[in-house]
């Protein structure tokens, strides 16, 4: 991986500090155009994994990624399933009937196809196949060397222990796309413990690091302890916890944990991308 | 180790059983739910044990509390039972379809002395616990207004649905996203006592309500506006703020941050003159588990710690999510007048 991962949670109006900086940001890239102009700025700067969500909007840029393959030859898509909103305001209408029936592809009710039968069957593993596949089809022809579940879900199976959910994720995007699975999480002890309990070793977890223990569940020393003792593949995120940290504070602190093998952050202006890619490149 | 069931697994009963789940001093000891696929991933994929009769899993497990996060017009006979079998219990908002309900569910609560709480859980999030604390120092000066809104993206296409499109149920924008705005209201600045001009507006769903509009007066006769719409897309997710005008200046409140507006100092506060903007990052309480937002882990915390210490819960009594269910009464009877 990449030291430096671009993130997308400015193009989506996400910002975990303010609500008011999100609508301007939901605002000003409000076009496509404008999102892929940023990202060409990453890619000048030297910056070649984009890391996001499977947003709907992502699909555009991919069409305009493959209508250029010069331009992106050397860049990779690390996915982020699902986008949670989309299935959490979706089960409040819906139900949770209601949302598997719209969005698992194909005629669930058809018994001839795979979703009938995985539906009626209540074959579960093949659900989730179905909608993992649902979520990559946008992605068809770009690298995507490491495909992410969401923290939502991992943090949702995680404490409910139905850990072999996670290992039947893990061995389909080996399989099926090639890929390295990753996981986000806001409970990285917890997980890392999870995921070596059914024989998971090393993985990409990707969960916020930041000098003052922001979003860091069970409290910053044992997140410290894992970095420092555990064997697994670290990506830090909320480096910055939401801002409360200045750039060069916040990676420095980073630069405590040699295991740390990414950082993932997202930026809208040049400078700002070109200032925290340095620093990154510095201390890591 | 305390022992819990969850009854109802909906979006709020999964997420409730994940932090249930994941609690170091709680034991998930069952389910109960209706749906024959939520209960077959349960049985496939863990070990909690599975029941579609709440009853029957209240008989057979030896329990300390229940969750109930069912359908609102299963929370009456569903709380009086576990009341009744001596179970401390956890119930989702809003807390009751009928007032003269939950008014014999408070006093069967409270006479047996089972810690009881309700879902609203803004008042663990650190930014509305500020902003209460900050209006009782009396920092903004004589109140003279406040807004209290909600809007977000859960109706945006004209079709029916789930019990969340019958009135009777409690289906509608009322009883699900002003519900928080009114109990916040009611526990941050005061409670309403009375409604008018209350506007109940359909925009997507037939039947109930996607938009409510109104003002409310409080006890202490400060009045203010209710303005909740949950048909609005410009709002990625739900989004709640209070703002509470004072002689003194003004507070703008929501889940990320704080803004106060003086036009005096407050040292005391180490509040200049002027804007000073805070975040969640200086109020959020920790846990040792998160999902979704430290509030949902916060409130279970909570009532677990009450049920450890023997005491009744500080933070959404039954009472306190009744009066709630009082105010929404109000505003039903106020906009059928009209």
């Amino acid at each position: 991986m990449d030291k430096v991962l671009f993130g997308d949670n400015q193009f989506f109006a996400v910002n975990h500090a303010s609500d008011e900086k999100a609508r301007a940001q939901s605002i000003r890239f409000k076009e496509d155009t404008a999102i892929i102009k940023v990202i060409d700025q990453a890619i000048d700067l030297g910056i070649n994994t984009f890391m996001c969500t499977t947003h709907d909007r992502i699909g555009n840029l991919c069409d305009h990624m493959r209508s250029n393959p010069s331009r992106y030859k050397d860049f990779n898509i690390y996915p982020c399933m699902p986008y949670a909103h989309k299935y959490a305001n979706a089960v409040t209408e819906l139900g949770i009937m209601g949302t598997i029936k719209q969005y698992v592809p194909g005629n669930i009710f058809g018994t001839f196809a795979k979703g009938g039968f995985a539906f009626l069957s209540k074959d579960f593993i093949s659900m989730m196949e179905l909608l993992i596949d649902a979520e990559m089809k946008m992605f068809k022809g770009i690298k995507t060397p490491v495909i992410f579940i969401q923290n939502v879900l991992v943090d949702m199976i995680l404490g409910l222990k139905m850990y072999e959910v996670l290992k039947e994720y893990d061995q389909y995007i080996r399989k099926k796309y090639h890929a390295e699975p990753g996981y986000i999480t806001m409970n990285m002890p917890a997980l890392l413990d999870a995921l070596n309990s059914i024989g998971i070793e090393n993985p990409i977890i990707c969960s916020s690091i930041n000098k003052i223990g922001f979003r860091m569940s069970g409290g910053i020393e044992i997140y410290e302890k894992y970095l420092n003792e555990k064997q697994f593949r670290p990506i830090a995120m909320q480096v910055l916890a939401a801002g409360a940290l200045r750039p060069k504070e916040a990676i420095e602190y980073l630069g405590k944990f040699p295991r740390i093998e990414s950082v993932l952050f997202g930026a809208s202006s040049k400078g700002h991308i070109q200032e925290t890619k340095e620093l990154i490149e510095q201390y890591l | 180790m305390i022992k819990g069931a969850i009854i109802g697994l909906g979006k709020m009963g999964l997420s409730h059983a994940a932090i249930v789940g994941a609690h170091p001093d709680v034991e998930l000891k069952a389910i109960c739910d209706t749906s024959s696929l939520v209960l077959d991933a349960f049985k496939k994929f863990s070990a909690v044990k599975t029941y579609n009769d709440y009853k029957y899993l209240i008989a057979n497990e030896a329990l300390d509390f229940v969750l109930i996060a069912t359908p609102t017009r299963f929370h009456y006979p569903m709380v009086k039972y576990a009341l009744e079998k001596g179970l401390h219990v956890f119930c989702e908002k809003p807390f009751s379809l009928n007032t003269h309900e939950g008014e014999e569910l408070v006093s069967i609560a409270n006479s047996k002395w089972l810690v009881n709480q309700v879902g609203y859980h803004n008042h663990f999030i650190g930014t509305f616990r500020e902003l209460k604390r900050l209006i009782q120092t009396g920092v903004l000066g004589e109140l003279v207004h406040f807004s209290g809104e909600a809007y977000g993206p859960v109706v945006t296409k004209e079709k029916g649905g789930t019990w969340r499109s019958v009135p009777e149920e409690g289906g509608g924008c009322l009883f699900d996203y002003a519900s928080h705005v009114l109990n916040l209201i009611q526990e941050i600045i005061g409670r309403p006592v009375k409604v008018s001009g209350s506007q109940l507006k359909s925009i997507y769903s037939k039947g109930v309500e996607d938009a409510v509009y109104g003002t409310l007066t409080l006890e202490n006769g400060l009045s203010g506006l209710l303005s909740v719409n949950w048909s609005d897309e410009t709002y990625r997710k739900m989004s709640t703020s209070i703002t509470v005008l004072g002689k003194n200046g003004k507070i703008i409140c929501d889940a990320t941050e704080i803004k106060i507006f003086l036009k005096e100092a407050a040292p005391k506060e180490g509040l200049e003159k002027g804007w000073t903007i805070k975040y969640i990052t200086d109020f959020a309480i920790p846990v040792n588990f998160y999902l979704r937002g430290e509030e949902y882990s916060a409130q279970i915390d909570h009532f677990i710690e009450c049920i450890k210490s023997k005491k009744q819960t500080s933070y959404n009594s039954f009472e306190q999510g009744l009066y709630t269910d009082k105010v929404i009464e109000m505003i039903i009877a106020d906009y059928k007048k009209q």
